[in-house]
């Protein structure tokens, strides 16, 4: 281990250009989808979150199994709809990064979506009765729910970005791995370990771990705004 | 309470169900404008329930509900301007987390006030409150007296023409109760604002109420002015809960 901590270092300090372009498209392809799942997922977890529960009792079990969809499920809907033979055939994106992101936005939105309608959920009995007795608007609700429910929220994309970060299925099946275009972390890591380099897989994934202590720990302070100093 | 010109919300034929289950029934009422009305009860007697269909928080099952002489509009932005003239005090006071100037703002910013007139009415209010030197304090750092007062004069702010309370003292010290109650008669008497309260506090009911309601097992039993109710109530129901002889 102590081995794998030094490669690990020794590795970031010798500045591989390879190597950079692998934490660099890693986090560019979970980033973004996580940016683009947020985006659709928070608001319709808000949603889902303020409805009376029995209304929305099919849906929420909906979420929740989607919530577990297996990676290569996901990548394999995905490769489909990509394929030359496919829907999206057409844009001939498989094998790209936008394709990885596509996958992983499909992983990520049912998660963000259910980890987002349980926080609000948890928020919003008393705080939904009084913005309504307050005379505000559906608008003014939903961004006073959402930001009441913030550190709820924040969880839900740290678990999304967790999601998306380390799975490795479908970047495999739609991404390919190929070098220098769509080699991520988890995808070197396989490699590595089927090279018998157990050392070098280990160091990939110290500094994988490494690299999202500090976005989550920026997340942190950015979205809960010192509400649990 | 008779049917007058100066009656602010007609209710008539109202029930709630949840389920198969009625929980309110109230055959006909009238509020008048500017009464305070108190609504006494034993717990479970459907006087919350009252408040929240009055705020228009839930919907009645059956029956109609008319405030300034109509009937609740169904047009969702109708019915928000309805909801807009009333303001409900819940007994457990929900505050933003954000600072209690902006807690007091929160209504007059939703209803698109100017930021001058937010301002100075919210300081003045927080100055009848007690809690002009912390308006920049966190709202979710305020002790439970103080937290209620801010939720009064998010409410207060708004010079609503209907306020409900729902317990609004429950859990309250002497003084906050006094300030609090002072607070109610003075908008009661300055802006002729109709106030319904739901108490527990029977010595309450007698210094604020000038009509009283009794619910009992999700019905209307007894209405009437406060005097009266407490001196001669008509139902056995009422007289066995003024004395303190209903067991519940």
């Amino acid at each position: 281990m102590l081995y794998a901590i030094s490669q690990a270092v020794s590795l970031l300090l010798s500045f591989d250009r390879g190597l950079y372009q692998v934490i660099f498209l890693t986090f560019f392809v979970s980033g973004s989808a996580v940016i683009l799942a947020a985006l659709s997922g928070v608001p319709a977890g808000t949603w889902l979150g303020m409805q009376p529960a029995p209304k929305v009792r099919w849906l929420t079990r909906l979420i929740y199994t989607l919530m577990g969809l297996p990676p290569v499920v996901g990548g394999l809907i995905i490769y489909m709809l990509l394929s030359r033979k496919g829907v999206l055939g057409l844009l001939g994106l498989l094998f790209t990064p936008a394709a990885m992101i596509m996958a992983q936005v499909l992983l990520v939105v049912p998660i963000i979506i259910g980890l987002t309608a349980v926080a609000v959920r948890g928020k919003s009995g008393e705080i939904l009765d009084t913005l309504r007795s307050l005379g505000a608007d559906r608008r003014l609700i939903l961004l006073t729910v959402m930001r009441e429910s913030r550190i709820g929220i924040l969880g839900a994309l740290v678990a999304g970005f967790g999601r998306a970060v380390a799975e490795v299925g479908a970047v495999m099946m739609v991404g390919g791995n190929i070098e220098g275009h769509t080699r991520v972390m988890t995808t070197a890591i396989v490699l590595e370990v089927n090279k018998g380099n157990f050392a070098f897989a280990m160091a990939l994934g110290i500094i994988l771990l490494a690299i999202s202590f500090l976005i989550y720990s920026s997340f942190y302070r950015l979205l809960s705004g010192g509400a649990d100093e | 309470m008779n049917n007058t010109n100066t009656e602010i919300i007609a209710i008539s034929g109202l029930i709630k169900k949840y389920g198969s289950k009625e929980v309110l029934r109230v055959d006909k009422l009238n509020v008048r404008r500017g009464s305070i009305t108190g609504i006494i009860g034993p717990s479970g007697a459907g006087k919350t329930t009252f408040l929240r269909i009055l705020n228009l928080l839930d919907t009645p099952t059956k029956g109609e509900l008319c405030y300034f002489g109509r009937p609740v509009p169904s047009a969702p932005e109708a019915k928000l301007t309805l909801q807009r003239r009333m303001m409900m005090v819940f007994q457990k006071p929900a505050l933003f987390d954000m600072s209690v100037s902006d807690n007091v703002a929160f209504g007059m910013r939703a209803r698109g006030f100017s930021a001058r007139e937010t301002e100075e009415r919210s300081q003045s209010v927080l100055k009848k409150v007690g809690l002009e030197s912390q308006g920049r304090q966190r709202a979710k750092t305020l002790s439970g007296g103080e937290a209620q007062r801010v939720a009064l004069a998010r409410a207060l702010v708004l010079e609503p023409e209907i306020l409900l309370l729902d317990e609004p003292t429950a859990n309250l010290d002497p003084a906050n109760v006094e300030l609090l109650e002072s607070m109610i008669t003075f908008l009661n008497s300055e802006y002729k604002t109709t106030v319904l309260i739901v108490t527990h506090n029977l010595f309450q009911a007698r210094r604020l109420s000038t009509e009283l309601l009794f619910l009992y097992q999700g019905r209307l039993v007894e209405e009437g002015t406060a005097h009266r109710i407490f001196q001669s109530p008509r139902h056995e129901e009422t007289r066995s809960f003024i004395e303190g002889r209903m067991i519940y």
